[in-house]
């Protein structure tokens, strides 16, 4: 059983969603939980479309029904995790009627979904964006691990918790120690110990505390403590929410540096801005994919004139600030990571050629990767800490519905797009369609509006003009805006940069809007 | 509790455990068939083909993709199995007990023979270099039907800027509407229409495939064998004269648009990638693709 | 699934005509088989759509008989309605001749042009509807009708025959045979000008049957001479008493005394049914659920015999049916009838529901514990689609394209699930087997050739019809119960078998009529076919007429068949024009070539016999040297 939540995995992970068809030929069940009746959602044995946000409501039930139904595995609970009591009286509130009047999902579909997850010989619970754009985003995340320690659909074969990584290298750059508490490898920066072995290996003094994330480098420039900044690879003024308060914020930078492939609306702020290279087919080094597999990535084609290898201006600006780093290639810098970071000890450039990609950990040269995570939580004795149960409660949207924003927008990627579209706006796709404002046709009779009309489209923030479109897989109260085509319709003008505090993402699926036919039209 | 017992903290690293074991596959019996002389021992549920390969012997196909469930329509892989009337396809027969099977003899290389001069006179196979092999192989000769033989020639269809049909090339061979069926797509938007020598393949209605369920994904390029579904870019460079296979690259990376680490293997020209495709055994693809893997490269064109 | 429809839009008679038929199959009765392929419903809020997809053909037929075409729209609209991708929808609705994909006038005459109807005047007939109404494929009468030439339509015994589809409100179907020029055009333009067509024609034993009454009869008993409509004219004839004899023993006795007679298939192939039962029987615990399959697409060019037993003794098709699935332990049963045989699936259907009003089908039949019910599936102009793998992938909603054998029908049938298919003739003879108990009914006719038999005897022939017999006769015998050679009474050639079979001479007449004695001559049974052709005819044309039935009912799969038929067509046409490639001698090894790899590399048996009547023809007779 596959419990795909908040995540249309049909258009954003098509390959993905290639091998679930496969697993659904097989007899395996699809449940999608998504607030649209995605094409996703079209092949599910069951599709719950819960109100936006309201996706700790419905996992704690699901929680609740199991316990009270029998079929937690108290033995996995028991022998490998922590805090269930507390979490048990924590999920006892959320009754199927309490969630159904949350989420909008029928009790008994709830109940149904609850049973098959519970009662599935192997199941994996796989979310997208849907879960983790939100203000309460790690809460989200924890109310599906909490299912799948409740139910032991954890390290083992066919079962998991899987996030759907959007880019080919979120994971990696996690994994290298792109987050404010982590070195590569996830070695906590505050353990002194961790610390002092890269400290060693690098020649230099590390900051022994954690950093910022994105919303907080906002803040913090906000509080006019961060007044430089050096941007790769990202468009923050087409991708921010609140698109108003980002160009606001980035252009009292006193410095801002630019490393990219397009001459996007965030270079256009940049004091200095250096053409970067495509790293999947112009230079040399790996990626990591959602599954943790790293694979390397090649130069396909020779880079364009003008621009140069990532490593290469990284390695030039180490020079003028003094440090003579070499011209080390990707492949020695891979293998200091392997020093340094257990996980990927074992992952050779020639082991990464000869297996076609190795999921980490591999902790030597002999070991064969692991193709799921979490095995210790089953072994005899246990291995390592236990898995801790999360008390976590629902918080509906911070952008409230109210009789002036009375619609509930959310936002998502199309087929054949990508995030801000510098990429995928390149090539003649015969699929490409503008944005529009998709809304029931129930909402399109009861606004009066009709297919093809521009509407201007309101929230708390800002407004925009779209044309609408009827999507029948929208119920009425929920309205759709894709995030591909700023030039057009700027939809992070009407996002709200509610934050979530622990990841730092913005709560870019949930915003109040209001839709007003259009005078000028 | 013992020292387990506690949450974990973030500052310590969780100890490595011993790798997890992924559940060994149903044993299956072993059965010993003769091919050519040789004796072969294979799992139950092994074909023919398989059989022949672990012999070395090498099988024609056409409509044989490791990655499609068997369609064994092109014929070209039929061999002689001692006991059965007619001659059985490699592709798709199953191994049993015993079995005794000629993969050379006079009944196999006539009707193999025969197919591909059925073929090769109706269809064009200009752009299909395994087909031309094949004839080679078995002196297949096209012109044996004489001059009005009856042909699937027809006006290439042009309406995306992604990719040609040329089904003067078609073989029928059902790979690509399998690709975009239930082996891998499942979007559906062609099918085999019509019946006898004018089957084909079609959207409903010969639509343009801008007005079909068509998603672009290309799997049902990257499976045909005979060039009739081509890249635009391959189409037009063929056409100009500047298609050059010997000056190509070929490299393998990972497809930038999502995390599903679809790995792409990059054709590239004079430094310019002029084709995307997947590897068939990469565990990921399955030398599938979407969209924009195997079409949404042309940003790091040069702007020409 | 996530379906993507074009925007062509159904017309509110379509949207209706779509409903109503679904409406009516979706009847208690009609459940879907639950194990259908699981496709991936597209569910709403937990509610799955179960997948109809098998439900595709009577939705076709249903628009076909509405609007007489099947639009962009409708068919959109029935891939709405029953889960099925517009392609494939478009796919399965291509692959049948009585189905048009492009605007046609609602009223049709199909004419045979086959080879039994060309030794009675099909050609000139063809000849003067061109006079009179103008080229076939062409609206005639106002634009209201059109005429066109069709493959054999089973009326040899009243040829040359014609079938007239009537599309409207009220869709009306009538066969009339013999036809004559005067007859189809007024009939059209009666239906043009909106008049109902007397439904069907009604079956004329004497001309049918030429046998009718005779005491010694059993298959043929009491056609023509009770009402086929009355349950109780069928069991005053001992109808029924089988099945509740059959219900006492038990499958294990039933399968046995089928065993035990011998009773080999009548539909071509001649596999013993009871092995089949068995076979299917054995998987009773671990494979469910079982079907059966009455297999009455009989399109073998020259074969009628089904048509005259569904239209005579429905019942009689049933009962042996029910026997069967009673056996193989089924529970659910389809008869699955050519499209061309208004009457018979007329006839049939009255049959089931009578039946089922009785509880001689249904739920706990006879208070025996056993169900079954039976529906009907109309074929829509595919020869192919009575190879039985085919006839499978035609019900469950795809095209009629055969399966690679094995797995065979009893592992692996009807929606992959264990399967009994019976042909129409079989199923007659399995009441007398229970009757008689398997080993008397084996002492009937030969060793290796048990039990009572028909035979299609049609073409130059003083009386054509279908004849029983029960012993092994010569082709001599037959033609003298038939009253002789007709036409110029000089007798040049048999066609023993059908398209597939192949051709015998005069010399050979004293071949009896049995499965040992027509393989020692290197002939088949087949489907019954004796076809007589005086010395009047040219036997070329014959041929030429024959590939081109190949030609127009390949399925189009697999290369050999596909390509080779055209290539054997083009190859004849050469030779009667005189204009070979090469030598004549040459032109003949290429066929025999051609004929070679089409019998050994195609998939099934139309490929594999594309060529035989052929090749059988040129032997006797050396007609291109």
């Amino acid at each position: 059983m596959i419990l795909l939540w908040g995540s249309n995995a049909r258009e954003t992970h098509p390959i993905f969603f290639h091998h679930v068809l496969k697993g659904i030929r097989n007899g395996g069940k699809l449940f999608v939980i998504d607030p649209r009746r995605t094409s996703s959602a079209q092949w599910a044995d069951t599709w719950l479309g819960p109100d936006v946000g309201g996706d700790i409501s419905l996992a704690n039930a699901m929680a609740r029904e199991i316990i009270h139904s029998g079929l937690a595995n108290e033995k996995f609970i028991q022998h490998a995790t922590s805090g269930f009591d507390a979490y048990r009286a924590g999920v006892e509130k959320y009754t199927l009627e309490r969630a159904e009047r949350e989420t909008g999902v029928p009790a008994e579909v709830i109940r149904q979904t609850a049973h098959a997850y519970a009662r599935a010989e192997r199941a994996q619970i796989c979310w997208t964006l849907g879960i983790t754009e939100h203000h309460n985003a790690v809460d989200n995340v924890l109310a599906l691990i909490n299912l799948g320690l409740l139910t032991g659909h954890v390290g083992r074969y066919g079962s998991g918790l899987n996030p759907l990584r959007g880019q080919n290298n979120v994971q990696g750059g996690g994994d290298m120690g792109a987050i404010p508490d982590r070195l590569p490898g996830f070695q906590h920066v505050e353990n002194a110990e961790l610390r002092a072995k890269f400290e060693r290996a690098y020649g230099a003094r590390l900051d022994p505390k954690r950093g910022w994330h994105l919303s907080a480098m906002f803040e913090a420039m906000k509080r006019g403590e961060l007044t430089a900044l050096y941007v790769l690879g990202e468009n923050p003024i087409d991708s921010e929410a609140d698109r108003h308060r980002a160009v606001k914020l980035m252009s009292g930078l006193e410095f801002l540096v630019v490393q990219d492939l397009f001459y996007t609306k965030t270079a256009e702020l940049a004091h200095v801005i250096l053409p970067g290279s495509a790293g999947w087919c112009e230079t040399e080094g790996t990626v990591t994919s959602s599954e943790r597999r790293v694979q390397r990535v090649r130069a396909a084609v020779p880079l364009p004139e003008g621009a140069r290898d990532d490593m290469e201006i990284i390695y030039e600006l180490a020079r003028r600030f003094g440090r003579d780093w070499g011209k080390p290639d990707a492949e020695t810098i891979w293998n200091e990571l392997r020093s340094l970071s257990p996980m990927h000890a074992g992952m050779s450039y020639k082991r990464l050629e000869e297996l076609g990609g190795i999921q980490w950990p591999c902790y030597d040269e002999s070991h064969p990767g692991e193709m799921y995570l979490h095995s210790r939580l089953w072994r005899e004795p246990l291995v390592g800490p236990r898995a801790p149960f999360s008390v976590v409660e629902f918080e509906p949207p911070v952008d409230e519905l109210s009789d002036e924003y009375p619609i509930r927008l959310t936002t998502g990627r199309h087929l054949d797009s990508y995030n801000t579209g510098e990429q995928s706006r390149r090539f003649p796709s015969p699929l490409r369609r503008e944005a529009t404002l998709d809304l029931s046709p129930e909402d399109g009779k009861r606004y009066h509006v009709s297919e093809g009309e521009p509407v201007r489209v309101s929230s708390r923030r800002g407004s925009v003009l779209a044309p609408v479109r009827f999507d029948p897989g929208l119920r009425p109260g929920l309205a759709f805006l894709c995030v591909h085509f700023h030039e057009q319709v700027s939809t992070n003008d009407l996002t709200i940069d509610a934050v979530d505090p622990k990841s730092g993402t913005s709560e870019f699926k949930a915003t109040a809007i209001r839709i007003e036919k259009c005078a000028e039209h | 509790m013992s020292e387990q017992a506690q949450a974990p903290s973030p500052l310590t690293p969780i100890p490595p455990a011993p790798a997890p074991e992924i559940p060994p596959g149903v044993a299956r019996r072993q059965f010993e068939i003769i091919i050519d002389g040789n004796r072969v021992a294979v799992a139950e549920g092994a074909t023919i083909l398989e059989a022949a390969k672990k012999l070395r012997i090498e099988t024609p196909t056409l409509c044989f993709l490791e990655t499609l469930t068997p369609v064994n329509v092109c014929r070209v892989c039929v061999v002689e199995l001692e006991g059965s009337r007619a001659l059985v396809p490699a592709c798709s027969r199953k191994v049993e007990a015993g079995m005794v099977i000629h993969t050379d003899s006079e009944r196999v290389r006539l009707s193999r023979r025969v197919v591909l001069e059925f073929l090769a006179s109706s269809v064009e196979v200009r752009t299909a270099p395994q087909l031309q092999e094949y004839m080679k192989r078995y002196a297949a000769r096209r012109e044996k039907f004489g001059p009005r033989a009856a042909t699937v020639a027809q006006p290439e269809k042009i309406d995306n800027e992604l990719y040609v049909r040329d089904y003067s090339k078609c073989i029928l061979c059902y790979k690509c509407v399998e690709a975009c069926g239930v082996d891998a797509q499942n979007t559906f938007a062609i099918s085999v229409a019509g019946r006898g020598f004018h089957a084909h393949i079609a959207t409903e209605f010969e639509i343009p495939l801008t007005d079909s369920a068509c998603v672009y994904c290309g799997n049902c390029i990257g499976v045909c064998p005979t060039g009739a579904l081509m890249g635009k870019t391959e189409y037009d460079m063929r056409k100009a004269g500047t298609w050059d296979e010997s000056r190509q690259t070929h490299t393998e990376t990972i497809c930038p648009y999502c995390g599903v680490g679809c790995e792409l293997t990059v054709d590239a020209q004079a430094g310019q990638i002029v084709k995307v495709s997947s590897p068939l055994d990469h565990s990921v693809t399955q030398g599938n693709l979407c969209i924009k893997g195997r079409f949404g490269w042309q940003f790091t064109q040069p702007k020409t | 699934m996530d379906l993507h429809l074009n925007a062509a839009k159904p017309s509110a008679e379509e949207r209706a005509a779509i409903d109503a038929a679904l409406e009516k199959r979706e009847a208690p009765g009609h459940h879907a088989p639950s194990h259908v392929e699981r496709a991936p419903a597209a569910s709403s809020n937990g509610l799955p759509l179960r997948s109809k997809r098998h439900l595709l053909l009577p939705v076709l037929h249903a628009i076909e008989q509405r609007m007489g075409w099947i639009s962009p729209g409708a068919l959109n609209y029935a891939s709405l309605k029953l889960g099925v991708p517009p392609a494939e929808a478009h796919g399965v609705a291509s692959f049948y001749e009585m189905f048009s994909l492009t605007p046609r006038p609602p009223v049709v005459a199909h004419v045979c042009d086959d080879i039994a109807c060309m030794t009675r005047g099909a050609g000139a007939l063809c000849a003067e509807l061109e006079r009179k109404l103008g080229p076939a494929g062409k609206p005639c009468v106002g634009g209201k009708a059109i005429w066109q030439r069709s493959s054999c339509l089973g009326l040899c015994e009243r040829a040359p025959g014609a079938l007239i589809t009537a599309a409207g409100e009220t869709p009306r179907e009538r066969v009339i045979a013999p036809a004559k020029a005067e007859g189809i055009s007024s009939t059209l333009t009666e239906a043009a000008s909106g008049k109902l067509l007397e439904q069907i024609d009604s079956i004329d034993a004497k001309v049918s049957v030429p046998q009718a009454g005779q005491p010694q009869l059993r298959l043929l008993r009491g056609v023509g001479q009770v009402d086929p409509a009355s349950l109780d004219d069928y069991r005053r004839l001992g109808g029924y008493e089988a099945l509740r004899r059959a219900l006492q023993w038990g499958p294990e006795r039933v399968i046995r005394e089928v065993m035990d007679s011998k009773l080999l298939g009548r539909g071509g192939a001649a596999f013993p049914a009871g092995k089949k039962w068995e076979a299917v029987h054995l998987q009773r615990n671990s494979n469910r659920p079982h079907y059966v399959i009455c297999n009455a697409d009989e399109s073998e060019p020259g074969t009628f015999k089904d048509r005259i037993l569904m239209e005579g003794h429905p019942f009689a098709v049933l009962e042996g049916m029910t026997i069967a699935a009673f056996a193989a332990g089924a529970n659910k049963g389809y008869i699955y009838i050519r499209g061309e045989y208004p009457l018979a699936t007329e006839r049939l259907g009255h049959a089931i529901r009578t039946a089922r009003a009785q509880n001689l089908l249904g739920e706990s039949i006879l208070g025996s514990g056993f169900s079954l019910d039976v529906e009907i599936r109309r074929g829509a102009g595919a020869y192919i689609c009575g190879e039985e793998t085919a006839l499978f992938n035609s019900i469950e909603g795809y095209r009629g394209e055969p399966r690679n054998k094995p797995p065979f029908p009893t592992q692996s049938g009807l929606f992959h699930q264990p399967t009994v298919v019976n042909n129409v003739e079989t199923l007659v003879n399995v009441p007398e087997v229970i009757l008689s108990g398997g080993a008397a009914y084996a002492r009937v006719g030969t060793a290796n050739s048990s039990g009572y038999r028909l035979f299609c005897v049609s073409g130059h022939v003083v009386c054509p019809g279908v004849y029983e017999v029960s012993l092994g006769p010569t082709i001599r015998n037959v033609i003298e119960m038939a009253g002789g050679v007709g036409g110029t009474g000089r007798l040049q050639a048999v066609l023993l078998g059908g398209a597939a079979g192949s051709f015998v001479s005069p010399k050979e007449l004293d071949t009896a009529l049995t499965f040992e004695g027509t393989r020692a001559i290197g002939a088949t049974l087949g489907s019954g076919v004796v076809m007589l052709f005086d010395d009047s005819v040219d036997l070329k044309q014959i041929l030429l007429r024959i590939a081109a039935f190949f030609r127009s009912e390949t399925c189009g799969q697999c290369v050999p068949c596909r390509v080779g038929t055209i290539r054997q067509e083009e190859l004849l046409e050469r030779l009667v024009q005189r204009k070979p490639l090469g030598s004549n001698e040459q032109e003949t090894a290429l066929l025999k070539e051609m004929a070679q790899a089409m019998r050994d590399a195609s998939i099934c048996g139309l490929g594999q016999t594309a060529s035989g009547a052929i090749l059988s023809a040129m032997d006797r007779w050396s007609l291109f040297s």
